[in-house]
């Protein structure tokens, strides 16, 4: 019986990548959770979110995050838990589904990452409006995409897994199209 | 080569470095600050371009971004940019330029005869002459008159140059940076709010640069520059130069050009464009104003310019213009031109007034009660002056300077559809306030002409934008500055024989507008269309106003019952490149590639595209050479051993919550909450409006907790119609949806040996039944096992976590190849479900109902579901209406094409004959045949009839006979087995 090998969701793509100011890492985020609470429920996944995990229910355009865990806002009635196994009792007042696999995650970094990603995002990424814990649904290019600022002000970028190959190349142009403009007289 | 123009000493341009640039083959020089107008007049060269229509020798006549005539060819081969305006081009070493429209060459243009037939060629030319035969304006009137008419020439080739497109926010937009906007945007950026200065020239300043302003004793640019350099030095100020701002949209949103790198050589990486999406809480309009011409004789000849651009080139570009000058004025402000061409000491032949009282005292004659009525010479060598008598005289110079005042340059003003007023003090329109919400129009934008009101005015509206946002109003010490009147008394046009120019881009003339009344377009909108006044890149700039005063003096009515045309986006040309940016190729969509796609591309499979995914088209062999041989033998690996296929692009989506059962019965028409655990069903659903939208297959894994799937096509559109479901529709329903398409990696199994290969993979294989679904594990990795079948085998679904799903699918493909089977692409899936009648949305394309496809007998009678009542109106079912059937070929011709029409047998194979069409066709494999699924005109009850199938765009005509849906094992043993 021959072992079922995993491939990580960058695997062939030329990261990490630095142009210039800016980088870009794939993120290992361990195992995602989606949590959406069952109706009227949202206190009480709170008490046992924060009892399991140590983790804040966060609310929208909000994470919180521990050494080993994240919780993302993800969009309208859900959740986002990313690092540790789901706790059973979570179940009680939420849907959890498995979405490890579902998403591609890098991180970008540098000073050049707000302008890289001005060319992307269609959002206000000034620290004013999307400070360090924030997070928003938005696009990245074509691409459906989770944005959040972590707290040592690098960005997350998640977007579907099928689309990682564009997401870099986004990435990748955007950063070189950056870089270039310092060349310029 | 020395530029004899050039003024030693005056000007900004870094004359310690000398750049060599092209124009025409012809080699120059200029220096870093010039533009290739302001070099190429420093070099002595006037005759920059040939007009529109009548191929007029044309000069410069402006110094900036509204320049009708300098429109140049920049660059060579693919990198050629058409009709770029001189007058913003800025020069780099090596620039190679060339003029347009003209043939064989800029001095010598034969195309000029046009002008020798002007009379014949006035408004509304072409509508009246090449009216017939009609056939003949596609194939030859137009591309004759294009050719002779018009401006540059794309290179016809793919584009090879990067751009982007970038979005940006603040709190206070300040558009121009002149005084008014210098003044706007450093008392915000004092207060702390975050503000972006765009600006369309290289340096900031505005015509702080071109005109000499005393500032506290010192020049008004060297105030500008300070502003400039602390503006520059803050976090929250965000300088834009070589950006114009192109369009004001809803919300405060903006968009702006900025000029990356056009001002340098090619042979970098950078953008040649950033297209911004500026969005704004304020905005400060201080784009300035822009000078009119005065329509009189022969006034497009080189040599003829405004006023502001000879000082332009004077103060900022150290360029004389010409060695002896006449000025026009209609205003105070033409005093500055003469004044400053006198301290740069050129000779100033003549200074023309229409005003009466003497308003300036100056070492050269001054004609006041009198016009310039004529312009001699090519390039100009002399003009007539009109006195007040009548008596005339003509004065000799080499350049015109003339001035007929300054429109606003309130265009964005006018982007949401509001229309400007009439000011009769300054005689120019103006933007009316909230013309554009958040938006204030200050400076000479807002009709204010002097320099001091332009200071007062920007730190003003900073302060209201500041007040309104929140922060503190700042008290900036502002410089005091000339106050002076304008006193403008306005000159449209001067009466006389000959041609007087209105719009110089588009070779319109006063005569043409004045035709134009006559013939009773006379709606000003008429006008432009009839006489073309006001089009293309110049979109009348510097035309416009002095177009609709004469249309106004034509038609009796005054100027603003006249009123103006429509100013809409873009202000300023703006590249398809740009706007498209990242948008060419491949970065037209993002790639959807599954976790098998590296193994398929191993394998030699063509990818194909449905949707954003790439899916393989089939799986080659050694010595099979079309794309049939390799399918009919992966349709045979189904039918006769296995076949593995990775389905993983249909859409999967987790329904839970206590309300899930429910759910699913309301969005599909038949039951699901009766559906035991561990089965899956086939569901179909229906758009509102009764329509089928989407079928598929629902597994009940625990007692609330589902899983459907969806068509790959309809993945996003069914998620998104059960979010609407779910929160508009039944928002007391406790359910939680999830997509979880990309989690899992999902492949089908198929065929009678498909069983025999997943009893030696799985770790306990479980007996399903069909239809059946339950967890497994492959090699200690959790997965599921559906028994769905899309080929009418026995088959199987497997999935497992994406980043198993490459490793899987290898493992399957070897294990289906040991067992006399393989991989399947999706011409051979296409093959297998057509044999089985089985639906794609070819045959759902949005149209059809439930009963067209022959399912009427899913829409449940015993509760309500999505369409159930619209489903049910007259006409949406029954033999009226165009039914699925199957066909095979019965005539000569055996290819069947989808897109076919459908005629009775005999019947004339036109539109109101068409009794249905072809969706789907494939050449099967069992029975050997084409083989095509059709909607036809009461079809179900016409089996065994032959009708004629006709495909107009592929010259097929054909016989074939109406044969039952499902062709191959109509009963479904198999796949049950």
């Amino acid at each position: 019986m021959a072992e079922l090998t995993a491939t990580p969701p960058f695997a062939g793509l030329c990261l990490p990548l630095e142009i210039g100011r800016a980088r870009i890492d794939a993120a290992e985020l361990g195992q995602l959770t989606n949590i959406a609470p069952f109706r009227g429920k949202d206190a009480a996944l709170a008490t046992a979110l924060q009892a399991a995990h140590g983790l804040d229910l966060p609310q929208a355009g909000q994470s919180s995050a521990l050494d080993d865990a994240l919780i993302l806002w993800f969009g309208a009635g859900h959740v986002l838990l990313c690092g540790p196994a789901p706790d059973v009792a979570l179940a009680d007042h939420a849907a959890l589904t498995a979405q490890t696999d579902g998403w591609a995650a890098l991180t970008l970094s540098g000073p050049d990452a707000e302008p890289v990603l001005a060319r992307l995002v269609p959002l206000d990424l000034s620290p004013a409006s999307l400070g360090a814990g924030r997070t928003a649904r938005s696009t990245i290019g074509h691409m459906p995409a989770s944005i959040t600022r972590r707290q040592d002000g690098t960005f997350l970028l998640m977007t579907f897994r099928s689309m990682a190959g564009t997401l870099a190349e986004d990435l990748q142009t955007a950063m070189s199209g950056v870089n270039a403009r310092r060349s310029l007289g | 080569m020395t530029q004899p123009f050039r003024i030693p000493g005056l000007g900004r341009v870094d004359t310690a470095r000398t750049l060599t640039f092209r124009f025409d083959g012809e080699a120059y020089t200029g220096h870093p600050g010039d533009t290739l107008a302001s070099a190429l007049l420093a070099n002595g060269v006037r005759l920059m371009g040939r007009s529109f229509k009548y191929h007029r020798p044309r000069g410069v006549l402006t110094a900036g971004p509204e320049e009708p005539n300098a429109l140049v060819t920049v660059g060579k081969g693919a990198h050629r940019d058409p009709n770029t305006r001189a007058t913003v081009q800025e020069l780099f070493d090596g620039l190679e330029a060339a003029s347009q429209n003209r043939w064989p060459s800029l001095g010598l243009d034969l195309m000029g005869v046009n002008d020798l037939a002007s009379r014949f060629l006035g408004a509304g030319f072409y509508y009246k002459t090449f009216m017939w035969p009609r056939a003949a304006w596609l194939k030859l009137y137009e591309p004759l008159i294009r050719r002779a008419a018009g401006l540059g020439a794309l290179s016809g080739q793919s584009d090879p140059d990067r751009n982007e497109k970038a979005f940006a926010f603040c709190d206070l937009l300040v558009i121009g940076a002149g005084p008014a906007g210098l003044s706007a945007a450093l008392t915000a950026a004092r207060a702390g709010a975050r503000v972006i200065l765009a600006d369309e020239s290289a340096w900031m300043g505005g015509r702080l640069a071109f005109d000499r302003h005393d500032f506290d004793g010192r020049a008004g640019f060297d105030w500008a520059q300070e502003v400039v350099a602390e503006l520059a030095a803050m976090d929250n100020v965000t300088l834009m130069p070589r950006t114009t701002v192109t369009g004001a949209y809803d919300g405060g949103t903006y968009a702006a050009l900025e000029r990356v790198a056009r001002h340098v050589a090619p042979g970098h990486d950078a953008p040649l464009d950033c297209f911004w999406r500026i969005h704004a809480k304020r905005t400060v309009l201080a784009a300035g104003a822009l000078e009119r011409p005065v329509a009189f004789r022969d006034n497009d000849r080189p040599g003829v310019m405004l006023a502001g651009a000879v000082r332009a080139y004077l103060n900022h570009y150290g360029v004389a213009p010409g060695r002896s000058v006449v000025v026009f004025g209609t205003s105070d402000d033409g005093h500055r031109t003469a004044l400053d061409l006198v301290d740069a000491g050129i000779h100033v032949a003549a200074y023309v007034d229409p005003r009466h009282e003497e308003r300036l005292k100056a070492p050269f004659p001054v004609y006041t009660g009198s016009v310039v009525a004529r312009a001699h010479g090519n390039p100009v060598e002399a003009v007539t002056i009109r006195h007040q008598t009548g008596r005339e005289h003509r004065v000799a110079c080499d350049t015109l300077a003339m001035s007929g005042g300054w429109n606003p340059t309130l265009h964005l003003s006018c982007h949401m559809g509001d229309r400007p007023e009439w000011n009769e003090d300054i005689a120019a329109f103006v933007p009316r306030p909230d013309a554009v919400p958040g938006l204030v129009a200050v400076g000479a934008a807002g009709g204010s002409f002097s320099t001091a009101a332009a200071l007062a005015e920007g730190m003003a509206a900073a302060n209201d934008a500041l007040s309104a946002l929140g922060f503190k109003p700042q008290d900036v010490a502002l410089p005091v500055a000339e106050d002076a009147p304008y006193a403008i008394q306005p000159v449209w046009s001067v009466p006389g024989k000959g041609r007087a120019w209105l719009d110089f881009q588009n070779d319109v003339t006063i005569k043409d507008v004045t035709q134009a009344a006559m013939e009773n377009f006379a709606s000003v909108e008429h006008m432009k269309r009839y006489t073309t006044q006001g089009m293309a890149p110049d979109q009348g700039k510097s035309s416009n106003v002095a177009a609709l005063a004469v249309l106004a003096d034509a038609t009796g009515r005054s100027i603003p019952d006249t009123g103006t045309t429509t100013y809409r986006p873009p202000f300023a040309p703006v590249p398809i490149a740009a706007m498209g940016a990242g948008g060419q190729g491949a970065g037209f969509a993002p790639k959807r590639l599954t976790t098998s796609h590296a193994a398929s591309v191993e394998m030699g499979a063509p990818m194909i595209e449905a949707g954003l995914w790439f899916r393989p088209s089939y799986f080659p062999a050694r010595g099979e050479r079309v794309w049939r041989e390799s399918c009919d033998r992966e349709v045979a690996y189904v039918r006769n051993a296995v076949g593995i296929c990775d389905v993983s692009t249909l859409g999967k989506i987790d329904v839970q919550g206590p309300d899930a059962g429910a759910f699913l019965d309301f969005v599909y028409t038949n039951t699901m909450s009766t559906l035991p655990e561990g089965r899956c069903r086939y569901g179909l659903m229906l758009r509102e409006d009764g329509h089928v939208m989407d079928d598929g297959t629902a597994a009940r894994l625990g007692r609330s907790h589902f899983v459907l799937t969806t068509t790959t096509a309809a993945a996003g559109p069914v998620m998104r119609h059960l979010e609407f479901v779910a929160q508009v529709l039944r928002p007391d329903w406790d359910v939680a949806l999830s997509s979880v398409t990309e989690h899992w990696a999902q492949v089908a199994v198929a065929g009678p040996r498909s069983r025999e290969l997943l009893s030696g993979l799985l770790d306990a294989p479980p007996e399903l039944p069909f239809m059946g679904c339950g967890p497994v594990s492959v090699s200690g990795v959790s997965g599921r096992l559906f028994r769905i079948s899309f080929s009418g085998e026995l088959a199987y679904e497997l999935a497992v976590p994406a980043r198993y799903g490459d490793a899987l699918f290898r493992e399957l493909v070897a294990r289906a190849e040991a067992l006399g089977g393989g991989a399947y692409g999706i011409e051979a899936l296409n093959v297998l479900r057509l044999e089985k009648g089985f639906l794609t949305h070819a045959e759902m394309h949005g149209r059809v109902t439930a009963d067209d496809l022959g399912l009427a007998g899913m829409l449940s009678g015993k509760k309500d579901f999505i369409g159930k009542a619209m489903a049910a109106r007259p006409g949406l079912s029954g033999p009226t209406r165009e039914q699925l059937v199957a066909l095979k070929p019965t005539g000569a011709v055996k290819q069947m094409t989808a897109g076919a029409f459908l005629f009775d047998a005999g019947a004339e194979p036109v539109r109101e004959a068409a009794q249905g069409y072809i969706t789907s066709a494939c050449y099967a494999v069992t029975p050997r045949h084409t083989l095509a699924l059709g909607f036809l005109r009461n079809g179900r009850a016409r089996m065994g009839e032959t009708v004629r199938m006709v495909d107009h765009l592929r010259g097929l005509d054909t016989t074939c006979e109406v044969i039952p849906l499902v062709t191959y094992d109509p009963d479904g043993g198999r796949a049950r087995g």
